[in-house]
């Protein structure tokens, strides 16, 4: 790819008034692929200046769950795609999903995907492995030999199916201990989800689609915070979207045992009566679930208890929407509407300020995915990953601007906050004011 | 009324006893030596089946035919795009065909909804049934069948005690009648063992009942559904034989029932498992009758949607009768 942005100064580029995590303005100098200086009134010789009054400074965004779709699906996302997409987003990390054709089960795989992210220069892609062969949930992937490759993977899923068997589950807690890895669960209990389609209560009984209660997700996120603790592994829950699955991750998390979890944007702030248009932009697994849920997913990514925003971003083509619900395919894309769907939710409402942000959508995942160089502070020596935005910017979200090859959004037309204006991974500029450089 | 008819909770009061009374007009039509009326002529209709249903479809066709409507029978099922984009490439098709009006069945609950509102056509959608979720013109046709049965064949059925039994969980008819009744102002009450009640039924307009007998004998109407045997293999009940103990519909139990009261089955009928065969053949029971009301009631609701400009009909009507039908058509624009 070409590379703009820093051309012309010698890599050194001075972010002029910028509110650092949303504080006081200050000047931060990017310094080749590092953060060289942070402080008031810094020297702008030699660096090209971005004015950043009344924008907001954060570490870039990391996101531990993301579907790249690459091998296979290329109709719906390609690395290269959904990295441009993330970088839009303000992001600089993702975790690229296993459910690929073929599954990265392998360290093959799991290359592949890591060295078409390098390859992308747009954002780090961080493979995830699957648990088992072929997501089948019955015989372990070769875990090992994906965390000793290239891609060095440490966080494990079958993502998009549950890891059902305990004792699977059990053994792959206790396998990934030999060098960190972590299992995240995606918790539904298979039997009591055939043929769901939707959140079950209220609005299922009406508009008649099978129900996906909310005990088929706590019943195995319980079962794994114990399995967990037996073992005492770490185990990551994803997309929690039930006001009791955090209870159960709040009691786990008493306990000191190694739990973490996510929340997508769309759980914090969609719900089921969505459905009642039976317009298929709103299914996704996990389904949206109630207005109490959400609210005790907002509470609970405010206090700590869910530990970080996942986007879940899962790219589907145009055909695999346009239909009728029960035809349709399930997941949302995210990555380039996350971030304002956050400050909507969460900031705009009190709940978490942009540390807070900046802690649950860089920090955290970060550490959980135990990935280096990202999810720092912004401070000096630390590497330039940085996304610069406009929170004061009003506009509604129009898919076709999407860098994402899909446009199967639930914002389309939405009036969201904030707007991301500059993203840098290690120095280099991949978004300028708003668009990918 | 609106455009379209694809869920009994959008017709108010009004409407239903609107579409009740055109159908009391449409019955007069079936006494005559010749059924056919000219209000359709020119318009088409096409019945677009996903899901094999003759019954409905002959009952949609004859309605269809009875306003002299030019019929498209579109069988969909097990060809080989009856899943993903189908559904809109099959509706691309019949709106380049001119479709007036889509009689849609389908496996998938939300599928005329959808078809209604995705843009795909420009005509009246009409549900002849969908998946787990409506059919509205079922439980128009159970109304009519009660308020002949039961208030003289007029008016609402405000009062009236009706009891519906069986699957509720899987069943589009409970949830259109449900929906229907209660807006008429009758009390409705649903009897079916719990694990063939939907979680979240407490939003709806009926109280619900595990016991049959605490029941019957306080109900005006009762309507079984259909329930498939198969339904015991996913535990939703032990067997057969404790199903039809608990909530089938025998002799014993009719006897409860007040004199007047009635027993209703959509069909076709599991004889042995909800209903035996003893009440089935009774008097008592509806079921021949809905039948044939049921296309009174299709004819009505294809003229009211289709907004037919000439009374749906002329000649032979009272002054009162045939001067309400171009009111009605008028009507029926005005609200779209
Ligand atoms: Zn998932």
């Amino acid at each position: 790819m070409t590379m703009t942005g820093n051309t012309g100064n010698n890599g050194r580029t001075l972010l002029r008034g910028a509110r650092v995590l949303g504080g006081e303005p200050l000047d931060v100098l990017i310094d080749g692929e590092r953060i060289a200086e942070v402080g008031s009134g810094l020297d702008a010789a030699g660096a090209e200046v971005v004015e950043a009054e009344g924008r907001v400074l954060l570490p870039g965004l990391v996101d531990l769950h993301t579907h790249l779709r690459e091998p296979g699906r290329e109709d719906s996302e390609t690395v290269l795609t959904g990295t441009r997409a993330a970088a839009k987003g303000g992001f600089t990390a993702v975790h690229a999903m296993a459910n690929t054709f073929p599954v990265a089960d392998t360290a093959g795989v799991v290359e592949q995907v890591w060295r078409l992210g390098r390859e992308s220069g747009y954002c780090d892609v961080q493979p995830v492995g699957a648990v088992t062969v072929g997501l089948e949930g019955k015989q372990l992937a070769e875990l090992g030999a994906m965390h000793d490759s290239a891609a060095d993977v440490r966080v494990f899923s079958d993502d998009g199916k549950c890891v059902d068997d305990a004792v699977i589950m059990r053994r792959a807690l206790e396998y990934v201990k030999a060098f960190d890895g972590v299992v995240a669960q995606h918790a539904q209990e298979p039997r009591l989800t055939e043929g769901a389609q939707m959140n079950e209560g209220v609005v299922s009984a009406e508009l008649g689609l099978g129900g996906w209660p909310a005990v088929a997700e706590e019943s195995i996120i319980a079962r794994d915070v114990l399995l967990a603790a037996h073992v005492g592994s770490r185990v990551h829950i994803c997309h929690l979207s039930t006001a009791g699955s955090v209870e159960l991750v709040r009691w786990a998390k008493s306990k000191g045992w190694q739990v973490t979890a996510e929340v997508t944007p769309h759980h914090l702030l969609l719900t089921d009566e969505l459905v009642r248009s039976y317009d298929p932009v709103y299914k996704v697994n996990p389904p949206l679930r109630t207005e109490a849920d959400v609210r005790a997913l907002r509470e609970a990514l405010a206090d700590g208890t869910i530990d970080c925003v996942a986007t879940d971003h899962a790219p589907h083509p145009h055909e695999d929407k346009d239909c009728e619900w029960g035809a349709a395919a399930m997941g949302m894309v995210g990555l380039e509407t996350a971030l304002s769907v956050v400050q909507h939710t969460m900031v705009e409402t009190g709940l978490l300020d942009w540390a807070g942000v900046a802690e649950r959508m860089s920090g955290r995942p970060a550490a959980i995915g135990r990935l280096e160089g990202q999810g720092r502070p912004v401070a000096a020596g630390e590497p330039a990953n940085l996304v610069l935005l406009d929170p004061d910017y009003r506009g509604s979200v129009d898919s076709a601007c999407f860098a994402s090859r899909s446009r199967n959004t639930p914002y389309q037309g939405r009036d969201l906050p904030g707007r991301v204006t500059h993203t840098w991974l290690r120095g280099r500029a991949t978004v300028v004011d708003g668009k990918l450089a | 009324m609106k455009r379209h008819l694809i869920s009994a909770a959008d017709l108010t009061r009004d409407d239903a006893v609107l579409i009740l009374d055109t159908a009391e007009e449409m019955a007069r039509v079936a006494d005559r030596p010749i059924k056919k009326l000219p209000t359709l002529r020119g318009r088409t209709v096409v019945n677009l089946f996903f899901e094999d249903s003759t019954r409905t479809r002959i009952s949609f066709e004859a309605a269809a035919k009875r306003l002299s409507a030019d019929v498209i029978n579109f069988s969909a099922k097990g060809s080989s795009v009856s899943k993903g984009e189908s559904l809109k490439d099959t509706a691309l098709t019949l709106e380049a065909m001119g479709a007036d009006a889509v009689v849609i069945r389908h496996p998938g609950s939300g599928a005329p909804h959808r078809l209604a509102t995705s843009g795909w056509i420009g005509g009246s959608v009409v549900n002849a049934g969908d998946g787990t979720h409506e059919h509205p013109t079922q439980a128009l046709l159970d109304a009519f069948t009660i308020r002949r049965r039961l208030s003289g064949g007029e008016g609402d059925l405000a009062g009236r005690r009706i009891t519906i039994v069986g699957d509720v969980l899987h069943s589009r008819v409970a949830r259109s009648n449900v929906y229907l009744l209660s807006t008429l102002g009758a009390e409705v009450t649903l009897v079916a063992p719990p694990t063939l009640v939907p979680v979240g039924v407490g939003a709806w307009p009926c109280e619900v009942s595990y016991d049959l007998d605490s029941v019957v004998a306080k109900s005006d109407a009762v309507m079984m559904l259909r329930v498939q045997r198969e339904r015991m293999n996913a535990a939703f009940f032990p067997t057969e034989r404790e199903y039809s103990r608990r909530y089938g519909l025998d002799g014993q139990r009719m006897a409860r029932m007040p004199e007047h009261a009635v027993v209703m089955h959509p069909g076709p009928m599991n004889r042995g498992m909800e209903i035996t065969a003893e009440v089935a053949d009774s008097p008592r029971c509806t079921a021949v009758e809905q039948v044939a009301n049921g296309v009174s009631i299709r004819m009505a609701v294809l003229y009211l949607l289709l907004g037919g400009a000439e009374p749906a009909v002329s000649g032979s009507l009272p002054p009162e009768a045939a001067s309400s039908a171009p009111g009605t058509a008028a009507r029926t624009e005005e609200n779209e």
